[in-house]
This record gives structure tokens, C-alpha cells and sequence, in this order.
């Protein structure tokens, strides 16, 4: 920083033609008596020219050209807003030909069986939940374009964090119905063991590490992972989802900021949803969303209908292709809308009308918009929509009886992964829960959890 | 009245009361997502009771700077788990600004509520008891109740109280916990515990959730063991009644120390190594805890993790027979 001043320093004393030579010390000197003298040049010096002096403000901290003797605040309403990014309108045409990402039947076929998979998935669970077989569950209803439109264009070796409404992804990348299930029941096959709440997913083999409940967090952590990406050379970058409600935590901040400055080749993509929980976006921020404060960071950014599949592959591609190569942070803000409640715990009828959930939910779906370019297309018909529900309905159902009749873990799983060997005191502990549940077993769910050994 | 209802009349009369006061936080507006809050917008209007955007730093320091400012302010943190971001805020602001300032400023006008708590399903970050964390901060008082009628008198007190006060509200009473509370304004004292079953053997001592518990074992105790437990709630956990403690453990000679956030570090290491200094001589048996164990808070181990009844049953025996 102070050499950079130095240097900028130095350039402007060019203009004098002085021959000494430079020492830090000089340069002040000499800095102040330019400042000191500069209606009337030094005698051993040329004439000024006016025009040698580019008389530009040279505060280290912006990066302005110009002055202003007009006092002027630069308003939030200069510009009318950053424009939403699209491919295909409601009724699914493409609008401009040149955008269309020409993926082919298959592709775009396999887009709308997971798009619509997750649908089904959501509906099972959220009634499976309603009905007490698991203890919680977050639909991803409305925002299905926005995971696997992004998702697809992704490298499935890139890293992503989550928020927790992005299962999508996983479905995506190969995560199967039954390692969904399987986590939300918490049973032995949940890689997690039952530690966390359902759809807190997290996988290895896809990439895809591990949901925590806190908002937020994971934004200043996807900026590290993508330094380290970098540095790896590795061609990769690094998906960060997020909500627009988590984008006022500080978190949020840290992240964008550490990205720009670190160039760290990060993909921030938050989907503004409309609602976090309860809050509208007129509470959660004044500005232009999401998007908007790129610039403000020093980071490319765009917003696109987060219901349209094609811009959202369009947009992510190309937002991917410009991190790795540039290695730079880019921001994206998919303008979607949460249809569903915010979890089985909310009831959003309390403070939104039904009237604008169905507006969302008929005349601006995601996954009918898809349906309709496909039947456009002649890829798709009623008989194949009935087929595949049916089909896809089966698929959830199975794979949704499969993990309910597992057992839970082993309780001692209780204490493994605190640390990355069970400490002293940890294994005290264990014993200790393990003595006195044998001894009062009647009053324990032992019938539940796989047996330890004794 | 159940425990929200209770805590949302306290709210009511410290708004009513205090043309200064202010309640906000993570959605607020609409009632709250445990229904704390409502009605309360429509009654005082949207400039008293609003939305923050999601941010529990910025709620923190928007109350600190409030209460700073001369302003009653009643911050909503949605979960106790959450408060994290807020921690620097706490800790390094909201405690210390009197004491740094020789009293020129401070925040005695800010009231951070925060639900608290294992709830069945919750795990690791919907079930968190973290007061430990915030019984380590001279500068804060750290208060739970254990149901309405104690709710509304302690929340009352927190937000007269001069000082900057965090009120954890276990959140599985929020329904569950009935009583008949009175509509006046009243308040109950902070750091004074009450007692509230008499015995003779051993004393218990918790707050929160876990008095039920205690209660239950001791009337568990009574039955089976013929032993008569003394249950004391501790109600303020800083700073803290060590008195009544102490007299009672004076006469009982056994103390057990009972809470949900894991053993290490926990705010009953405190009490039992105070109830030592102060009793020695009358232990009949060393201060037991019986807590949480030593990791996060798991999904679906919770039933084994609890501080549950029969773990606090077998302790009893425990001080009983030593």
C-alpha cells in the first residue's frame, strides 16, 4: 500500500524532469514542496504545461477519474434496476435464438425428470413429516430451475456449499432418493449417523459438503475453498448457494468481500426467493437485491429468472467459465419464489395471500415452463407426463419405505467425530451412557437403534 | 396463559409502559416463528415493533446502540443457537460499555430474548443451552424461567433492569408450560432463586426445562427412595443466588447440579465448585452434575444425551449411598 502511494507519487514528480535520484526520503521532500510550490513552479524546472498534470484524484482508496465542484449524492435510484437475465418466456418459447443453449432431448429430458423427481420427493416428505414418520422437512417447491439449471452446468467435481434448500443439486449429481431418505430418517445409512436435522444432506462422492443449520456461514467458507482451489490449479471453482435473507448476515459480507480481493474463483448464487421465513425482501434490504452489489464489491454480476432453466445454465456456464479462467469471484442472483413454507414448522398462510402463492404457482412455474419448450419441441406428452409420474411417484415411495424400515445407528455414534479419535474423557463418557441405559434399557428406544457391542 | 403467551403480555406492558421501548428481531412483525410477538405490531405500530433484516450481529448492536441512546430495546434472537454472530457484541460491547466508560454510557435499556433448549428434534442447532458461554461475561445478567407466570415477572425485571440482560426461554414450554398468570404488571427479583420443594437429603439444583425434570425426580425419589430432595431453581444464572444454594446444601448435604448443555465447562462446574467452597464441612457426599455429554447436540440420540430423569434418579442414589 505505502509503495503503491510511493509509486504514484514518483509519477506525478515525472512531470518536473528532476534528475536526482529517488531515496524515500527525497520524495517526501520533494512531495511536499511540489504541493508547497505548485502555483509557482521551481526555478531549475520547465515551465508547467497544464496539460502535463493529469489532474485526477489520487486518494488510494477509489478508484474515481474524476473530480466534481457540483455537490451531488450519488442516489440508489441512478439506474432503474439491473435487468433480469432470460431465455425462454412463460409459455416456454425461447426469445432469442442466439440464447438458446441448444442442449439436446436427452439433456433436457434428464433436466425435467430430476426437476420434477425433486417435486415428487418434496411431496412425500412434507406429508411423511405431516404425519410424524420424520421430524422436519424443507421443500424446494418453486425453486427447482434454479438447482438443476445450475447444477447442469456446472463440473460435478466443482465444490458446493449449500444453504439447505438446494437438494436439487444433489439429485442432480447422482445423490440418490435414498440417500435423501436415509438422512432425513437418520438411519444407519445417513453418512451422518443421525446427528442432523432432515435435509441436512452432505456428500463426498458428489461434492457436496455437509448443510449447517446457521445462515450464512457458508459464504466466507466457499471464498476459502476456492483460494485453495486456485492455488491447487485444479480448473475448478467453488458453488456457493444462499438465500437473500442470509445475504444481510455479516457473513455475507466477509465472503464478497475476501472473494474480490483474494480473486478467488467462487460462483456466489443466491436464491432470492422473496421470503426469508416470514420476511419480505422490503425488510430485509433497500438497494437494487442482490445483484446490485457486485459492483460494489469489485465483482461481476447478474440476475436471471431463476424460473427459467435455460438462462439459468446459460448464466451459470458462463459465470463458471469466467471464474475459472479469470479467477475471479461472480455473482448471480436467481429472482424465484418460494412456493412452499419455509419448513414443516412454518405455516406462511399467516403472511402471504393465497392469492399471490397461486399466482407464482400457475402462471409462472418453473417446471411447467420446461414442459411447455418440450412439448413445443414434441419431446414430451401427456402419456409420457402420466407415465413418468407414475414411475417417479414409485421410485420415491420404494426408496422412501426402504429407509423408514431402517434401523438408527448405534448410539455410540453419539460420541464419534467430536474429534478425529474418540478423546479420554469422550469414551468415559460413553461407557457411563451405555451402563446406565443398560441398566434402566426399559425406558430407552433400544428397540430402534442397531445394537452396541457389549 | 402458556409460556409465549406470557412472555408476549410481558412485552405488552413494558411497550404500554414505556413510550422509549422497542421490540424487534429475525420476523418479528408477523408474531414471531414461536408466536412470541403477536398482535404486538398492530397494538404499538410497526415503528416500535418491526423486522430486522437477518443479521443477529446487527440486531446486538442495533439494541446496544438504542439502549445507548436512551431507549428501552427488547432484541429477539429467533434461536439461542444463533446468537453467535452476536457474540463479539455481547461480550466485547453490551458487557463492557459501562465499565469502559466509568457509566458515562451504557446499555442497561437492552434485553436480548433468545428461545433455548432441546425440543425432542432439534438437533445441533435448534436445542442448544448455551448460558455457559454468557455466564463468563462480567457485565451480563443471564436469566431462564421455567414457566409463565415466573416468565412474565422475569422478563418484566430484565428490561427495567440497568444492566444489559440476556433471557433464554426454553422453547419446548413455549406451549407445553400452562399457568394462571396474573394480568397486572408485576416483577419477580433477578439473581434470587427459589426454592421449591423442601426436603431434607439432597439438594437440586437447576433452571429451565430441567426444574421439571427435578421436580419429577424428586417426587420419584420421595416414592421409591424415601429420600426428600429440596429442588431449587436457579432462575438467574448470573449473576447467581449462591446463598440460597449454599444454606440449603448446608442442611441437606448432598447437591446435584442439573443441565442440558454439555458437562465440561458447564455452568453446574461453577456451582459445584462455589457449593464446595462454601459447604465443605456439611457434604455428606461430593456435588455431582449430571448433564449433557460432550458433543454437539445430536438428532436422534437425544434421548440418550438428556439429563434425563432416570439420570438424575441414578445420581440421587448415587449421593444417597456414597
Amino acid at each position: 500500500m505505502i509503495m503503491a502511494s510511493i509509486c504514484r507519487a514518483l509519477h506525478i514528480l515525472k512531470h518536473y524532469r528532476c534528475a536526482e535520484t529517488w531515496s524515500f526520503r527525497s520524495t517526501s521532500v520533494i512531495a511536499t514542496k511540489r504541493w508547497k510550490t505548485s502555483s509557482v513552479p521551481p526555478k531549475h524546472t520547465a515551465p508547467i504545461k497544464q496539460s502535463y498534470i493529469e489532474d485526477r484524484p489520487q486518494f488510494p482508496g477509489s478508484k474515481t477519474r474524476s473530480w466534481s465542484e457540483k455537490l451531488e449524492f450519488t442516489q440508489p435510484d441512478i439506474y432503474d434496476g439491473i435487468p433480469v437475465y432470460r431465455v425462454m418466456n412463460r409459455e416456454g418459447k425461447i426469445l432469442d435464438q442466439s440464447q438458446d443453449p441448444q442442449l439436446s432431448q436427452e439433456m433436457v429430458t434428464n433436466m425435467y425428470r430430476k426437476m420434477t423427481l425433486l417435486n415428487t420427493m418434496d411431496r412425500v416428505l412434507y406429508e411423511s413429516q405431516r404425519q410424524g414418520r420424520i421430524s422436519f422437512y424443507m421443500t424446494n417447491f418453486g425453486e427447482e430451475a434454479t438447482h438443476i439449471g445450475s447444477a447442469a452446468a456446472l463440473n460435478d467435481k466443482d465444490l458446493v456449499f449449500g444453504q439447505y434448500r438446494e437438494a436439487g443439486v444433489l439429485l442432480w449429481r447422482g445423490f440418490s432418493l435414498y440417500n435423501c431418505m436415509s438422512q432425513c430418517y437418520g438411519n444407519v445409512d445417513d453418512a451422518a449417523h443421525g446427528r442432523q436435522m432432515p435435509v441436512h444432506y452432505g456428500s463426498r462422492e458428489f461434492n457436496f459438503v455437509t448443510i449447517s443449520s446457521p445462515l450464512g456461514t457458508q459464504l466466507p467458507q466457499a471464498s476459502g475453498a476456492a483460494y485453495s482451489f486456485k492455488r491447487a490449479q485444479n480448473g475448478l471453482c467453488v458453488m456457493c448457494y444462499f438465500g437473500e435473507g442470509a445475504a444481510s448476515e455479516g457473513d455475507a459480507h466477509a465472503a464478497l468481500n475476501f472473494a474480490a480481493t483474494l480473486d478467488c474463483p467462487v460462483l456466489f448464487f443466491c436464491r432470492n426467493n422473496g421470503y426469508a421465513i416470514s420476511t419480505p425482501t422490503k425488510d430485509q434490504y433497500r438497494g437494487d437485491g442482490i445483484a446490485a452489489r457486485g459492483p460494489g464489491y469489485g465483482m461481476a454480476a447478474v440476475r436471471v429468472d431463476g424460473n427459467d432453466v435455460f438462462a439459468m445454465y446459460n448464466v451459470t456456464k458462463e459465470a463458471r467459465k469466467l471464474a475459472v479462467e479469470g479467477s475471479r469471484p461472480i455473482l448471480i442472483e436467481a429472482m424465484t419464489y418460494r412456493l412452499g413454507h419455509h419448513s414443516t414448522s412454518d405455516d406462511s398462510t399467516v403472511y402471504r395471500s393465497v392469492d399471490e402463492v397461486n399466482y407464482w404457482d400457475k402462471q409462472d412455474h418453473p417446471i411447467s415452463r420446461l414442459r411447455y419448450y418440450m412439448v413445443n419441441k414434441g419431446w414430451w406428452n401427456d402419456d409420457m407426463e402420466k407415465e413418468w409420474m407414475k414411475e417417479s411417484r414409485k421410485q420415491v415411495m420404494e426408496a422412501f419405505q426402504k429407509a423408514e424400515k431402517k434401523k438408527k445407528p448405534n448410539p455410540e455414534l453419539m460420541f464419534s467425530d467430536v474429534y478425529d479419535e474418540v478423546p479420554l474423557h469422550l469414551k468415559r463418557q460413553m461407557e457411563e451412557m451405555k451402563g446406565h441405559v443398560s441398566k434402566y434399557r426399559e425406558y430407552y428406544p433400544l428397540d430402534n437403534f442397531e445394537k452396541w457391542d457389549s | 396463559m402458556n409460556l409465549f403467551q406470557s412472555l408476549t403480555n410481558a412485552m405488552d406492558i413494558a411497550l404500554a409502559s414505556d413510550p422509549s421501548a422497542v421490540v424487534f428481531g429475525e420476523d418479528v412483525s408477523f408474531g414471531g416463528v414461536f408466536r412470541c410477538t403477536v398482535g404486538l405490531k398492530d397494538k404499538y405500530g410497526a415503528d416500535r415493533v418491526f423486522n430486522t433484516p437477518l443479521s443477529e450481529q446487527g440486531i446486538v448492536a442495533f439494541g446496544i446502540g438504542m439502549a445507548v441512546a436512551g431507549s428501552t430495546a427488547v432484541a429477539e434472537i429467533q434461536f439461542a443457537d444463533y446468537i453467535f454472530p452476536g457474540f463479539d457484541q455481547i461480550v466485547n460491547e453490551a458487557a463492557k460499555f459501562r465499565y469502559r466508560s466509568g457509566s458515562l454510557f451504557e446499555c442497561g435499556g437492552l434485553t436480548i430474548r433468545a428461545p433455548c433448549g432441546a425440543v425432542g428434534h432439534g438437533a445441533l442447532y435448534h436445542s442448544q443451552s448455551p448460558e455457559a458461554f454468557f455466564a463468563h461475561v462480567p457485565g451480563l445478567k443471564v436469566v431462564i424461567p421455567r414457566g409463565p407466570i415466573q416468565a412474565k415477572g422475569l422478563l418484566l425485571s430484565c428490561i427495567r433492569d440497568r444492566n444489559p440482560c440476556i433471557f433464554f426461554e426454553p422453547k419446548i414450554l413455549y406451549r407445553s408450560a400452562i399457568e394462571e398468570v396474573p394480568l397486572k404488571d408485576y416483577t419477580l427479583p433477578l439473581s434470587k432463586a427459589e426454592v421449591l420443594d423442601e426436603g431434607t437429603n439432597v439438594t437440586l439444583v437447576g433452571w429451565g426445562t430441567q426444574v421439571h425434570r427435578l421436580r419429577e425426580v424428586a417426587q420419584m425419589a420421595h416414592e421409591k427412595l424415601k429420600v426428600k430432595c429440596e429442588v431449587i431453581d436457579l432462575r438467574t444464572v448470573l449473576p447467581w443466588d449462591v446463598d440460597t444454594v449454599a444454606e440449603s446444601v448446608c442442611k441437606t448435604g448432598r447437591c446435584i447440579v442439573a443441565h442440558e448443555a454439555p458437562i465440561t465447562q458447564g455452568f453446574g462446574a461453577e456451582v459445584a465448585a462455589t457449593i464446595q467452597n462454601e459447604c465443605f464441612l456439611n457434604l455428606e457426599a461430593p456435588v455431582l452434575r449430571v448433564c449433557g455429554y460432550d458433543t454437539p447436540f445430536p438428532h436422534i440420540y437425544e434421548p440418550y444425551y438428556m439429563p434425563d430423569k432416570w439420570r438424575c434418579f441414578e445420581a440421587i442414589k448415587k449421593v444417597i449411598n456414597y
